[in-house]
């Protein structure tokens, strides 16, 4: 077995990276991921890796623009309204096929709102967030362990397939402690071989350009449609979810992150009121999987997403059920936190009073 | 008959887009030459900016890579701190520089990354036809200030190697031109210098070079000493050549 540490999710997340090779980290500090930049910054060194506390958001995200261009694993992280600030950059990575990874710990918003764990993030990471026809690889762990063990996994498919990555958690997860077991295997970068677009040293070789931008008519066109071909590579391989409970369900909970943690409980806490209540977990926010809940339609007939925020990922589902079955949401926004009793008892709403104020809307 | 000055290899022979009486032609063929004197092409990393250089890719002979607007230093510092042996270059206009990427060169500079900063400094929003730049003289016309620059309505041109001058991290800062033959070597010998600093681990060096704009200017092209003359009388007295700072670092 591993071995088990007691690790802060920000400092696991942190570890996490530099395990699966990252030598490059850029942030700019913002509550609550303070730990990622600090810990980075004395972590690094050691590894041969370097780290820049950059002047803003902006400036961060584009030395990682820069440090990805040239192959390396790297990294940025920060909040909700350091993720904004980040999107330009974002952007310009996916435009320019750059696999950089960003650690994003959401809080509540919008505007400066609060600096408590929330879910308010999703459409800004699972839709692009920058200008632009682009995906990035969105993970979305529930545990300190899964916030180590994510960005190896990140760092795979983004430079298999290309394309910016990110593990999108929350200010609770950050925050919080737990028994960390990595488990994922440790990276060792000069193991790795260099990618055939990286920049660096030549040694007379064709010079290699890294930009997003094509003005030739149809040129951008073309560059999308290659790389939707790779986004549906994507979908088909990399989806990722976990199932509790779901073999007898009656009633399926859709929950991710912390929501999801907090589902198992009112999960049990509804098992024990008599009610067949299950948890589908999305790990892989995007692709989103979609195709598993329409098989398990087939005999769910009632989905209840549980979010914190006003109701984002509740889309997904509908989206992939199309009508099929019947959609509840109980969300909470501004960073509020849910709990397993209140969600057990909107469940036994549901179920067996009929209620229809958590239909979510059409 | 012998060849005294060949076609730089660190500058490919391609068309380029530029205007008649661009100053960038001859600054990509400056920075080019020195690439192959201190025979760093292939270890080279280029920026392009956003705006009239941006297809800079393009056209030099090295790796390159195109970014956000005004964002080059930043990029030029994950790059370099990711391929400490590389050479890495930014090549900005004074719209990338001087408004939208301040707070990146001025960073960069505090940080004294080991970084060469190519800065052309014509006056003007040349890319997108014209339009105020922040380095625009007073009473200086543009799309966006069509009876000339005021200072109630937009304040004052920035003089950057000045600002930069007052940086402890900044090391080598000389602002040079090219609208004259001996403006030219003179830009040549700073631009040498700003990359042999970096070979040396210097720190921090810019070259802000002063540049011709005749079409968004409104000189006339076919005329071209009304372009220069707009450098020797308008800009210069604004911005006085010179080496603004050029630190002994070890």
């Amino acid at each position: 077995m591993a071995e088990k540490k007691l690790m802060k999710g920000n400092e696991a997340l942190s570890e996490g990276a530099i395990r699966a090779g990252c030598r490059f980290f850029a942030g700019y500090p913002i509550t609550p991921q303070n730990e990622v930049p600090e810990y980075m910054s004395w972590r690094l060194p050691q590894v041969g890796g370097a780290f820049v506390q950059a002047e803003s958001e902006v400036s961060a995200i584009n030395m990682v623009y820069g440090a990805g261009a040239t192959g390396v694993r790297c990294m940025t992280s920060s909040s909700s309204p350091g993720i904004s600030l980040k999107q330009e950059g974002i952007s310009y990575a996916a435009g320019a096929d750059l696999p950089i990874f960003i650690g994003n710990i959401m809080r509540g918003g919008p505007g400066l709102g609060n600096i408590a764990g929330a879910q308010g993030d999703y459409w800004q990471a699972t839709r692009g967030g920058g200008h632009g026809d682009y995906r990035c690889f969105v993970m979305a762990p529930n545990s300190v362990t899964e916030l180590a063990n994510f960005p190896h996994k990140c760092y795979e498919v983004s430079f298999k397939y290309r394309l910016p990555s990110m593990v999108l958690a929350d200010g609770i997860l950050g925050q919080m402690m737990e028994p960390v077991e990595f488990t994922t295997p440790e990276v060792d970068p000069k193991t790795l071989t260099e990618p055939a677009w990286a920049l660096g040293i030549n040694n007379g070789r064709a010079k290699r350009i890294v930009k997003s931008y094509d003005l030739k008519e149809g040129g951008v066109e073309i560059m999308v449609n290659e790389r939707v071909q790779r986004y549906k590579a994507i979908e088909a391989a990399e989806t990722m979810y976990e199932e509790k409970m779901l073999e007898d369900a009656e009633i399926a909970i859709v929950a991710y992150g912390i929501s999801a943690r907090v589902s198992v409980a009112a999960m049990k806490l509804a098992r024990e009121r008599g009610l067949k209540v299950g948890l589908f977990r999305p790990i892989t926010l995007w692709p989103f999987p979609k195709a598993r809940i329409v098989e398990l339609s087939k005999r769910i007939k009632h989905f209840i997403a549980v979010e914190m925020s006003l109701g984002q990922m509740v889309e997904d589902v509908q989206l992939a059920l199309n009508g099929r079955s019947e959609v509840h949401l109980y969300a909470k926004p501004g960073a509020s936190v849910i709990n397993a009793e209140d969600v057990c008892n909107v469940i036994e709403k549901i179920v067996k009073k009929g209620a229809k104020e958590y239909a979510a809307a059409k | 008959m012998q060849l005294l000055n060949k076609h730089p290899e660190s500058l490919l022979d391609v068309k380029m887009h530029y205007c008649p009486g661009c100053g960038h032609g001859i600054i990509h063929r400056l920075v080019a030459e020195v690439m192959d004197e201190l025979n760093i092409r292939t270890k080279t990393i280029g920026v392009a900016p956003v705006g009239c250089a941006v297809f800079a890719d393009t056209y030099f002979n090295c790796d390159m890579i195109q970014g956000p607007h005004g964002r080059g230093p930043a990029e030029a510092t994950g790059i370099k701190r990711a391929k400490p042996d590389s050479i890495v270059f930014s090549y900005q206009g004074d719209g990338d520089l001087a408004s939208i990427g301040m707070a990146e060169i001025v960073h960069a500079a505090i940080r004294s990354e080991n970084i060469t900063v190519i800065f052309v400094n014509n006056a003007i929003y040349g890319m997108t036809g014209g339009q105020m730049a922040p380095t625009t003289l007073m009473g200086q016309k543009a799309t966006t200030c069509v009876d000339g620059r005021t200072a109630k309505q937009a304040g004052y041109p920035i003089k950057m190697s000045e600002m930069l001058a007052t940086v402890d991290g900044a090391t080598y800062l000389e602002r040079t031109t090219v609208h004259t033959a001996p403006g030219v070597l003179k830009t040549k010998s700073a631009i040498k210098k700003a990359f042999q600093n970096q070979i040396d681990c210097k720190g921090f060096s810019m070259v802000e070079i002063l540049s011709m704009c005749p079409t968004n200017w409104g000189t006339r092209l076919d005329n071209p000493s009304e372009a220069t003359k707009f450098v020797a009388e308008g800009m210069l007295p604004v911005f006085p050549l010179g080496v603004y700072k050029d630190l002994k670092r070890d």
